[in-house]
């Protein structure tokens, strides 16, 4: 294994592992700041319940989230000096603001975990929804970063390669940065939302305190179920930006060789770099063009534009694309017909309590539960992977960032071990905390 | 220092220091508060053990946040000194965060896992562990910038001079694992030792258990006393230049000003004047850092970059500064309500 490669390595097991916890973190405080405010509402002590038993879930993931954070903070300069020193001056603004968001994150989950006794209703409340509201913040100013490697702005070159002016501001407005926020936002309430309700319908299919579990359910499928529907539009607006941008990165996950007028949309398949083909696909005719540019006769750049080494490893990045999709689509599914069995129930019985004895709709939410992880795996894969060779694209490539110190896959492995380890417990405390639950609930 | 020679990456450079020292006052005390988990023994190990648990707890989380801000000042302001101490310092780094990853995460394993006393032991272990490991390593990264080694290797790289490669050890081992910044790293240790004891003693509901703590300040401020003068011994054989300017005029003023801050803290200890110990011995911390800013300046990593060498553009210092301005006005009402309501706490008990 080359140093690049275990440097490239080690950097996606350690974001692979930060992203998870960093959704948790975006969209359990929410939750748990639902399930408060509806006990202060309504005074029923299953809101209370389950307020504290997600805040507690939430202490484990937060803490293991923010140490992972850490990591992520150091790696850049110790695998990618070279890639910090030409552009810490321009992107250094959205990670300080990140900074402070997570700052008050942290401020406001002590007050929030260790205050319920200290501090005034309102006030603990209150802490908690600065929680969920400055780890939606920290979210969008560390994709702002991704957003501006994936399509740079904010400076001019000089003859050398060199950044002639820089403009931090400008930075921060990369035509990537909505789209993407927006895309990984989704993903944090879609994937958490989702994964939390699977764990309560299986709940509920089991009999357990169903009191307890359609009310956990109600609140996690509010905040899941609106993204997951809504992430495939949003899809869609990020797909135009990176066919703008980004014409390779979008030629690879959708295993585009040759440039051509109304390119066919291709579902699976597998993309042959030796042969420069995509076998085996079902090819919807005019459906890339429709789908990235609006438009069925549109060209689309194919990968035989830029020479071998300019492409990013297109099987990888096409098969991360179609799990993405695939996955979210079957999320957006279920959460329609959830929304449609909720809709349908209120208007006709005006029945409170929906869903709970829908048992295929239970099934269907348990088998979707860790989709969105994998989903969000996947996308990362396709931003990352898909701007291969590029650190930042089209600027500088990866080889040149990397550091020069010998042996990295010492430390790729070191940091494998570790995170393979704290996943494993993490996975244990959080089964043991849920059956803790079950039996409390019962 | 001349007033035109203090200019905005001066500036920025002291917010970094500050927020350095920040850390060093609460996170560090957090790890210091590991360490006496660690040696938690005696008929009241148990409750010496449940309030250090309560002090860290609401908090730690916030207190590290600190060392985030400093790297990202350091990459944002001072790219190429991040650049450079990530490179040669990457052994010890990729330490410091095991360190981190396992104190943090074994620390809420522990509050919220199994209550059996077999798991609540493994990962009390662990916890106590890597409060050890973390503050040793850093105060190691600190005597490997300090001392010059980690810019001379830096400046050694094959990517900075051609030629023959210079070997593994001398530029990714020999600038850290080396007598001084080791001792450094002792000093580190036991100055977080002596800052949580000190914290503790203050916070302790009863007067038994206000006197454990009391005789641990006290055995680490003996430490702490015995590590800087064994670092000084060192310093003079190993490093003579770093004893020079130590040594002189302004620097040694200085010193003196830190000895009569040691001198109160041990006092304000021994005659359980808790408040002013507390001061005092955040003081004294306070004035062994900027000690070691004071000695190295103006250099960020000696003997190679200077603040103003190192320094990113103008436009991005001056946003930088704006939006730690305008962060602080969020950050300090902030943590402000957060000491308060857990000191608060501590009182009512």
């Amino acid at each position: 294994m080359t140093d690049l490669l275990a440097a490239r390595t080690q950097m996606a097991i350690s974001l692979g592992f930060h992203i998870v916890f960093a959704e948790i973190g975006i969209a359990m405080p929410l939750m748990m700041v639902l399930a408060e405010w509806r006990w202060r509402r309504t005074g029923e002590r299953a809101y209370l319940d389950l307020a504290r038993r997600w805040a507690k879930g939430t202490a484990v993931l937060f803490a293991v989230g923010a140490v992972s954070g850490t990591v992520l903070s150091f790696e850049l300069g110790l695998l990618w000096p070279g890639f910090m020193r030409f552009a810490g001056p321009l992107i250094g603004m959205p990670f300080s603001l990140e900074g402070f968001a997570f700052f008050l994150e942290a401020i406001f989950l002590g007050v929030y975990l260790y205050g319920w006794e200290r501090v005034g209703p309102r006030a603990h409340l209150a802490a908690g929804v600065v929680v969920a509201a400055s780890g939606a913040a920290s979210a969008v100013f560390v994709v702002l970063v991704n957003a501006w490697m994936n399509a740079p702005t904010g400076f001019t070159l000089d003859a050398a390669g060199g950044f002639a002016t820089i403009d931090p501001i400008g930075a921060m407005q990369s035509p990537a940065a909505f789209q993407q926020a927006l895309h990984m936002l989704l993903a944090a309430y879609a994937a958490t939302g989702l994964a939390v309700a699977g764990v309560h319908a299986w709940m509920l299919l089991r009999g357990a305190a169903p009191d307890f579990h359609r009310r956990a359910l109600g609140i996690a499928l509010l905040v899941g179920a609106p993204a997951a529907v809504l992430q495939p539009l949003s899809g869609d607006l990020s797909a135009r930006v990176v066919a703008l941008t980004q014409p390779v990165k979008l030629a690879a996950l959708e295993g585009q060789w040759s440039t051509e007028r109304g390119a066919p949309l291709r579902i699976g398949g597998w993309p042959d770099e030796a042969r420069e083909e995509t076998r085996w696909a079902l090819e919807i005719p005019y459906g890339l063009s429709l789908l990235a540019f609006h438009d069925p006769a549109a060209e689309v750049t194919g990968l035989r534009a830029v020479p071998r080494a300019d492409r990013p490893p297109v099987a990888v990045v096409h098969l991360a694309f179609q799990t993405m999709v695939a996955l979210g689509s079957a999320m957006a599914l279920v959460s329609l017909w959830a929304g449609w069995v909720a809709w349908r129930r209120r208007n006709h019985t005006g029945e409170r309590w929906l869903l709970t004895d829908q048992r295929w709709l239970l099934r269907a939410l348990v088998f979707v539960a860790p989709f969105g992880f994998v989903a969000t795996e996947a996308g990362w894969i396709v931003t990352e992977v898909g701007r291969q060779p590029w650190v930042v694209q089209g600027l500088m490539r990866t080889s040149d960032a990397v550091t020069p110190m010998p042996g990295l896959v010492v430390p790729m492995v070191l940091f494998t071990v570790l995170y393979l380890g704290l996943g494993a417990i993490v996975a244990t405390l959080i089964a043991s905390l849920v059956r803790e639950t079950a039996r409390a609930s019962a | 220092m001349a007033i035109d020679a203090v200019g905005l990456p001066e500036v920025v450079a002291a917010i970094m220091v500050l927020a350095l020292n920040a850390y060093a006052l609460t996170g560090g005390a957090d790890f210091g508060g590991g360490m006496w988990d660690l040696l938690a023994r005696g008929p009241r190990r148990d409750a010496q053990r449940a309030l250090i648990a309560s002090q860290i707890g609401p908090i730690w989380e916030a207190n590290h946040v600190w060392l985030i801000l400093v790297v990202v000042v350091l990459f944002t302001a001072f790219p190429a000194a991040f650049a450079a101490l990530s490179t040669v310092l990457h052994v010890p780094l990729s330490l410091m965060l095991v360190g981190i990853v396992l104190r943090g995460s074994s620390f809420v394993f522990r509050s919220y896992g199994a209550r059996d006393d077999a798991s609540q032991q493994r990962w009390g272990r662990v916890f106590a562990m890597a409060s050890v490991l973390t503050p040793l390593v850093l105060g190691t990264i600190v005597g490997a910038i300090a001392s010059g080694a980690a810019g001379d290797a830096a400046l050694r790289l094959p990517a900075t001079v051609g030629g023959v490669p210079p070997s593994f050890v001398s530029v990714f081992v020999a600038p850290w694992l080396a007598p001084f910044p080791l001792a450094l790293g002792v000093l580190a240790l036991a100055m977080f030792a002596f800052l949580a004891a000190v914290y503790l003693a203050l916070a302790a509901p009863e007067p038994a258990l206000r006197d454990d703590f009391r005789r641990r300040a006290l055995g680490a401020a003996a430490a702490m006393f015995l590590a800087a003068f064994g670092a000084l011994g060192i310093a003079r054989v190993w490093e003579p230049e770093v004893v020079g300017a130590l040594m002189q005029g302004r620097s040694l003023a200085f010193q003196g000003i830190t000895a009569v801050a040691a001198l109160t803290a041990l006092w304000a200890i021994w005659s359980r004047r808790w408040q002013l110990a507390r001061l005092a011995a955040a003081a004294q911390v306070s004035l062994i850092l900027c000690g070691w800013v004071l000695v190295q300046q103006p250099y960020v990593v000696p003997p190679m970059l200077t603040v103003r060498d190192a320094a990113a553009p103008t436009i991005t210092l001056e946003l930088l500064l704006a939006a730690l301005a305008a962060g602080a006005v969020i950050l300090v009402p902030a943590l402000v309500y957060l000491f308060r309501t857990f000191a608060a706490e501590r009182r009512a008990r």
